[in-house]
């Protein structure tokens, strides 16, 4: 049993979270300090024939314009991850090319915010405008080229064609799929549009710099990848790593938005060339439209199967909308294929085809669900289709046909990030209880029974009612790629630091990391002292994305702590004239394993080792690299109303059943499925990005856009099914991003339970659906 | 222009322009626990209490406050005295990132404050004005439910 892991602790940071004490990066301020404002493109493709700011530089107050005159072309992708990235360099800081409203043209630093956005007013810009590329399906091969002769290219080698306006491209082949679905006696064909979706963390996008005393920059900023901002800030500003510290303070969410590199170059080259402080806070309008956002997607599906069940030969297609620049274009599409592909893994047959086009729209990037939210409303909608088409319940289709312990997917070697996958076995799952248990919370079988679309219940009713699910899995970081690292001392008092990489952007990872530690070294969580994200002051991690911080970041703790818990034993069996073999650790103190009675404390084991005798500093530092990426697992179950007058679709009660192997902290557990779940409605049913004639945004406020509000949302039941994933510390997977995959295919498939039609494109708006309900 | 007014119970003088909004002079003035979600006053995380009412200081002209008493998250409780409300949302992990926390806690104050027993449907009503993409509210509402409670059994009342 656990002491302090598996427990509903208190978020360490919890108190000064609600009482406002704790310092979010514009929060920051420093004396002397530069304000910073951009100007973005209003056109969707142009170019720069000239830019005359000599008006605005005369202004009072202006200090320092930063555009393609005074910058130097680097390329490089802020797309945020390891190196060498996988998504193409094809990105400028401030170029001549403009390839979406919202792409940077200038900035301008002055003594006043006022006086910045003043000056982007007297700044003249003559534009060659050209025409865009506004509809992902005309891009490859169209006439226009989006990267023309600006020497993007891909860091690793991939099949990347900007010619063809190509990003990205991944081919999957296991077994045979064209003869198997040639042979199959039934077949389906099914697709699904996914639109754009922004991840609106409520902290807008900001980035603090300035010098320290002996003239190195420091950048504060809004990051959830802190080591790859000090490497990327370093390439693009030409800057020596070693000159640049990047600190994270507390995060305002961050859902993959953050994982961009943005902002932290402007103010890093304001900084190191007016050697003054300076601040860029971003607006919710030019978070919307100048950052980055869930890729547009098309999937399309091909089932080939036999009146059984059985199926086949199953295709997934994916055509994914990169916007101007490719940043995570290459990784988001292999997941579309790596993170639903092995779900139903006696599939004998599978293919998965994607291609990631530029268009002149907004740019996609990470955004939690990761292309797994992409395909699963096609993925759980075809196998709704079959189960109804064979008369099978689709909970027990799923129990019977889904990956099992100790079983693999080809898919898993065949579909890796930029590269070919790792195989892997898996170890953890409670799906098939996930499956049980949400088909009893969520009754089921009885409402199964009870809906449907010719019911008595639904037929000729106003008001039809619904029931559908769909079950998932993600993946607990990037195997033989992503590394964590953490350290520890110990203090005079039986105290200890611990120093981690991993970036907590508000889900309670400083916390659960504390639980890990606590847990090896028996000692309260209120023992840590934690520090996270401090490039100068923590040991490397990559970063808060794909699922990790957990799974990875915690294993390193556990093994930095199992370090720190043996040189305690040793200096406490010295003390105690015992080996090592004869003592143990026993709630915050060393006691012989024979008589509980001779003990020395931690704080009497530290003040020795810091001051009697054998002096040494109890202290370590642990790595971690993962050689699998185990998949947590989920069931969603979602009962709906649907007003066949108007349109709109009401969730009468949403069911997650979750297997994240063992939650190290229950409560925070919870909440990553709530929220996930929540933003996971939301987008199905409210979010979208509606574009002018020109390829302009135009819901860029928090209000037009559409976000859930508490009044929105239905009730709720989430529930935890342990199993114990051996490579994850004390059998932990990871929760974050695979519940927000639930609610599109869950309300689908209650759709037409309810109403005996398909849905094909998100959001679930009421235009849609009675488009949709007045087709025959 | 001056402006005079009382904040979490201490009054303050201040020399500003008049266009200025009460955010903006709130956080010049290291008041930073009110936060800018969106300064459009859609999200409700630059929420204060305008003599005890929610209001968006987004949307508040500064100079409005004149004599006026404003209440942030600070002046409910603070770290080294916080208000049972607040721990209620530490309590029932209604603090993930933690943006939208002061302006939650202020919202809930303030319908605690009218209405110490409030439905769940009046709370939901109650917190729309504030937006977290964090929680899903669900355990917002749960910290909402719990001060309530506590509210009960220990018959006290909302201060």
């Amino acid at each position: 049993m656990f002491k302090y892991v598996n427990q509903p602790i208190e978020k360490i940071d919890g108190l000064a979270l609600v009482t406002g004490e704790e310092k979010y990066t514009d929060d920051f301020s420093f004396n002397n300090m530069l304000y910073v404002s951009v100007l973005h493109s209003g056109f969707a493709y142009a170019k720069i024939i000239d830019l005359d700011d000599s008006e605005a530089r005369k202004m009072h107050g202006v200090v320092e314009i930063l555009s393609y005159k005074n910058v130097n072309q680097i390329l490089y992708t802020s797309a945020g991850q390891g190196f060498p990235e996988p998504s193409p360099y094809d990105t400028l800081l401030f170029g001549k090319t403009m390839r979406f409203v919202g792409d940077n043209v200038c900035a301008v630093a002055a003594e006043s915010k006022e006086i910045a956005d003043e000056a982007l007013k007297k700044i003249k810009v003559t534009y060659k405008k050209l025409k865009p590329i506004l509809n992902l399906k005309k891009s490859e091969g169209s006439p226009i080229i989006i990267h023309k002769d600006d020497g993007a290219f891909p860091m690793i080698p991939v099949f990347y064609d900007a010619k063809k306006n190509i990003a990205s491209k991944v081919e999957a082949n296991v077994g045979d799929f064209d003869s198997a679905f040639k042979k199959s006696s039934r077949k389906i064909e099914f697709d699904f549009y996914c639109s754009y979706g922004a991840h609106c963390a409520i902290e807008p996008h900001a980035s603090v710099s300035y010098l320290d005393v002996r003239g190195r920059l420091v950048i504060i900023s809004t990051t959830q990848v802190p080591f790859h901002v000090r490497r990327i800030v370093s390439h693009v500003a030409e800057i020596p790593i070693s000159k640049i510290r990047v600190i994270k303070p507390r995060l305002g969410g961050g859902f993959g938005g953050k994982q961009e590199i943005l902002l932290e170059p402007i103010v890093a080259l304001m900084t190191w060339r007016t050697k003054r402080p300076a601040k860029l806070v971003y607006s919710r309008r030019e978070v919307f439209k100048s950052t980055r956002c869930r890729h547009e997607y098309k999937t399309k599906l091909e089932v080939g199967y036999e009146a059984d069940g059985t199926i086949n030969a199953l295709h997934l297609d994916a055509l994914e909308n990169a916007g101007g620049y490719g940043s995570h274009a290459l990784t988001v599409l292999a997941n579309a294929g790596s993170k639903t592909l092995p779900l139903l893994n006696k599939i004998e047959n599978l293919r998965f085809t994607g291609m990631g086009v530029y268009t002149n729209l907004p740019v996609g990037g990470a955004y939690r669900g990761y292309g797994a939210t992409e395909s699963y409303p096609a993925y759980a909608q075809a196998i709704d289709m079959v189960c109804e088409d064979c008369g099978l319940d689709i909970v027990e289709y799923y129990k019977k046909w889904c990956i099992k312990s100790g079983e693999t997917s080809a898919i898993f070697q065949a579909l890796g990030e930029g590269k070919e996958g790792v195989a892997m076995t898996i170890g953890s799952t409670s799906l098939v209880e996930c499956l049980d248990e949400g088909a009893k919370l969520s009754d089921w079988y009885t409402k199964r029974k009870l809906y449907g679309p010719n019911s008595y219940f639904n037929k000729g009713k106003r008001l039809k009612r619904g029931i559908g699910m769909a079950a998932m899995m993600q993946g607990s970081a990037i195997p033989e790629i992503d590394m964590a690292s953490a350290y520890i001392k110990m203090n005079d008092d039986g105290s200890f630091n611990l120093n981690v990489g991993a970036t907590d952007l508000g889900t309670g990872s400083d916390t659960v990391l504390a639980q890990i530690a606590s847990e090896v070294l028996d000692t309260p969580v209120e023992s840590f002292i934690v520090y996270s994200s401090d490039t100068d002051f923590t040991p490397f991690d990559t970063g808060a994305y794909a699922s990790s911080t957990t799974y990875l970041s915690g294993q390193a703790v556990r093994k930095c702590a199992v370090e720190i818990k043996k040189q305690i034993l040793k200096v406490g069996a010295e003390m105690l004239s015992l080996s090592i073999d004869e003592v143990e650790l026993n709630g915050s103190r060393v006691t012989a394993k024979e008589n509980i009675k001779e003990e020395v404390s931690f704080a009497e084991i530290c003040q020795y080792s810091l001051y009697q005798k054998n002096q040494f500093q109890i202290q370590a530092t642990a790595s971690h690299i993962s050689p699998k990426s185990p998949p947590p697992f989920a069931a969603h179950f979602v009962e709906i109303e649907v007003d066949t007058f108007t349109g709109i679709i009401k969730v009468l009660n949403y069911t997650a059943t979750v297997d994240c192997g063992t939650p190290i902290n229950p409560i925070t557990a919870e909440g990553q499925v709530e929220g996930a779940v929540v933003n996971g409605l939301s987008y199905a049913l409210f979010e979208n990005y509606y574009f002018s004639p020109h390829g302009k945004m135009l819901n860029d406020t928090f209000g037009k856009y559409g976000v859930y509000t508490a009044f929105d949302i239905p009730p709720i039941k989430v529930k935890l099914v342990k199993s114990y994933e051996e490579t994850g510390p004390y059998g932990a997977k990871s929760i974050s991003e695979i519940n927000i995959n639930g609610a599109l295919p869950g309300i689908a498939n209650a759709f037409y339970n309810a109403t005996g039609k398909r849905l094909h494109s998100s959001p679930f708006a009421p235009e849609y659906v009675m488009k949709i309900l007045s087709e025959k | 222009m001056k402006l005079s007014f009382k904040i979490n119970n201490k009054s303050k003088y201040l020399e500003l322009f008049p266009n200025e909004t009460l955010l903006n002079v709130l956080r010049q003035n290291d008041f930073t626990e009110v936060k800018c979600g969106c300064n459009e006053g859609e999200c409700g995380s630059c929420t204060v209490l305008l003599d005890g009412k929610p209001v968006n200081s987004c949307q508040v002209l500064a100079m409005s406050v004149q004599e006026k008493e404003i209440t942030t998250v600070k002046g409910i409780g603070t770290l080294y005295t916080p208000h049972l409300l607040q721990k209620s949302f530490v309590e029932a992990g209604a603090d993930q990132c933690g943006f939208c926390s002061p302006g939650m806690v202020l919202a809930s104050y303030s319908l605690l404050k009218e209405n110490p027993k409030p439905t769940r449907e009046e709370i939901l009503t109650a917190l729309d004005g504030n937006l977290c993409r964090c929680t899903g509210y669900v355990k917002i509402v749960d910290a909402v439910e719990i001060t309530a409670q506590k509210l009960l059994t220990n018959n006290l009342e909302m201060e």
